[in-house]
């Protein structure tokens, strides 16, 4: 089997062109699923049964059913029913792109909310009665509290499912959009040299791995600041 | 002057599950008045100073706090505990924010002072607890006796007329102990009144003017500590007391 460089020297820059819809995928999901996951962790530890069980309801579903098929239902399924086509959201769903974004924040808003929930139960029990004793109110420990406390806790984890949202906006090719793993599959049939192709594809993600990791792993020093002696 | 009652528990019982933790509490403290509660592991004893700023809800009978009762209600609560300083054995301080930040944080949401006068008050209570050079420390960079100076100091901040102290020592190196010791003695000394959890007895003879021995739950034995130590009346009081000073 030979191995042609010159394949990869011009197959790397028009993957790059869809680079920006890779990071639009990524950022806009990314933000969006943390607004959903906030939403439903803070339902979920409500402590009351009718927000909490259909939060829990959700991620059940959302964390049950592979992203692929979430994808699908989003772009094939949705267009079937009638109120969706009729409703004001139907130009986003009409829109592989709005499509996809729908479904990366479905699905990353309930892994999030879990992550989330694991940091927010992590907090010293003994610093939020301290707060109690001073007279704060449940609003204030919360959000001078927990909050800060809990984003230290949750963010390892929550930086190695931002690197796996990296990877699962390539799903996004499958629904006609043009992202890099959606050239890398053009180039493909185009050349008939999978091999080269898919292998330069995938150093491009690595590269974006490695720039997502060393900015986690500056937010993660700033916010464990106060933990060095 | 007749003396202010600003500690009343009256029939306190506190259960939790099956277990009755506290059984007919009964019990008053007067402003300024200093009293030290002891007994072995398991009687009650946090549990009883937990119940008076509610951090713990009583089952039964009344406590009223300077004329307040506890109630539910939120907004009487949040009053008391106002009132209400609480030195815990963990020390737990704001890991997340500096020695300063941890002392203005109640004084500016719940007292709403102007920032620059809440860090004059933390700083002024820093120099106090004889630590102001730590200031712009973070908690985890301080000894434990000098976390739980500052942890003292952040309960002073808030001005309260009642300070609980929940085994405030026990956590600590030895060497540690009296650098904490020593600022609850100047405290107890400027006439504030506290509530001391301890088994530290030196403390309890210098400083006291009460000393409670509980035991499973209940209020054994009561008295100043002179005759508290010289002569217990119940046994339960005289077994402890003989395991604990015995070395």
């Amino acid at each position: 089997m030979t191995f042609d460089v010159s394949l990869i020297v011009d197959a790397l820059p028009k993957m790059l062109v869809g680079i920006g819809l890779t990071f639009q995928l990524l950022v806009l999901s990314a933000i969006l699923g943390l607004i959903l996951a906030i939403g439903l962790m803070l339902m979920r530890i409500s402590g009351k049964w009718y927000l909490s069980w259909p939060a829990q309801v959700y991620i059940y579903v959302f964390r049950g059913t592979p992203i692929l098929v979430q994808i699908f239902i989003v772009y094939y399924g949705f267009p079937q029913l009638g109120f969706i086509r009729d409703g004001v959201l139907w130009p986003l769903f009409r829109d592989p792109f709005g499509c996809a974004i729908v479904a990366l924040t479905l699905n990353t808003g309930a892994y999030v909310s879990e992550i989330l929930r694991g940091g927010v139960l992590g907090v010293d029990r003994g610093i939020l009665e301290a707060g109690s004793a001073l007279g704060l109110s449940v609003r204030q420990k919360f959000i001078y509290l927990t909050t800060p406390i809990a984003a230290r806790l949750a963010l390892p984890a929550y930086g190695n499912d931002i690197i796996s949202l990296l990877k699962s906006t390539a799903l996004a090719s499958t629904i006609t959009l043009a992202d890099m793993t959606g050239i890398a599959r053009t180039l493909v049939a185009q050349t008939y040299a999978p091999y080269e192709i898919f292998i330069s594809l995938a150093i491009v993600y690595m590269i974006l791995t490695w720039i997502l990791q060393k900015s986690l792993g500056r937010v993660e020093r700033y916010l464990g600041r106060y933990m060095q002696k | 002057m007749t003396e202010r009652i600003l500690i009343k528990m009256q029939h306190v019982d506190k259960f939790f599950g099956t277990f009755q933790a506290l059984k007919d509490i009964n019990l008053e403290v007067s402003k300024g008045e200093r009293v030290v509660v002891c007994g072995p592991s398991g009687s009650g004893k946090s549990t009883m100073i937990r119940c008076i700023n509610r951090l713990e809800k009583h089952n039964a009978g009344q406590i009223i706090i300077d004329g307040k009762e506890l109630t539910d209600q939120v907004a009487d609560i949040n009053a008391v505990r106002r009132e209400v300083g609480m030195v815990f054995q963990s020390f737990n301080l704001f890991p997340h924010m500096t020695i300063l930040k941890n002392l203005m944080l109640a004084q500016r949401l719940v007292r709403k002072i102007p920032k620059a006068q809440a860090q004059a008050t933390a700083m002024e209570y820093l120099e106090r607890v004889k630590i102001p050079e730590q200031a712009d420390k973070y908690p985890i960079q301080l000894s434990g006796g000098q976390q739980q100076r500052v942890a003292i100091a952040r309960a002073l901040c808030m001005k309260p007329e009642i300070i609980l102290f929940d085994e405030p020592t026990s956590a600590l190196d030895p060497e540690m102990i009296n650098e904490v010791l020593e600022v609850m003695t100047d405290l107890a000394r400027d006439g504030m009144t506290m509530i001391c959890v301890t088994h530290e007895m030196g403390f309890a003879r210098s400083v006291a003017d009460r000393v409670i021995f509980m035991d499973a739950g209940e209020i054994v034995e009561e008295a100043p500590p002179e005759a508290f130590f010289k002569a217990p009346k119940n046994e339960r009081t005289k077994k402890f007391l003989s395991q604990i000073l015995t070395h």
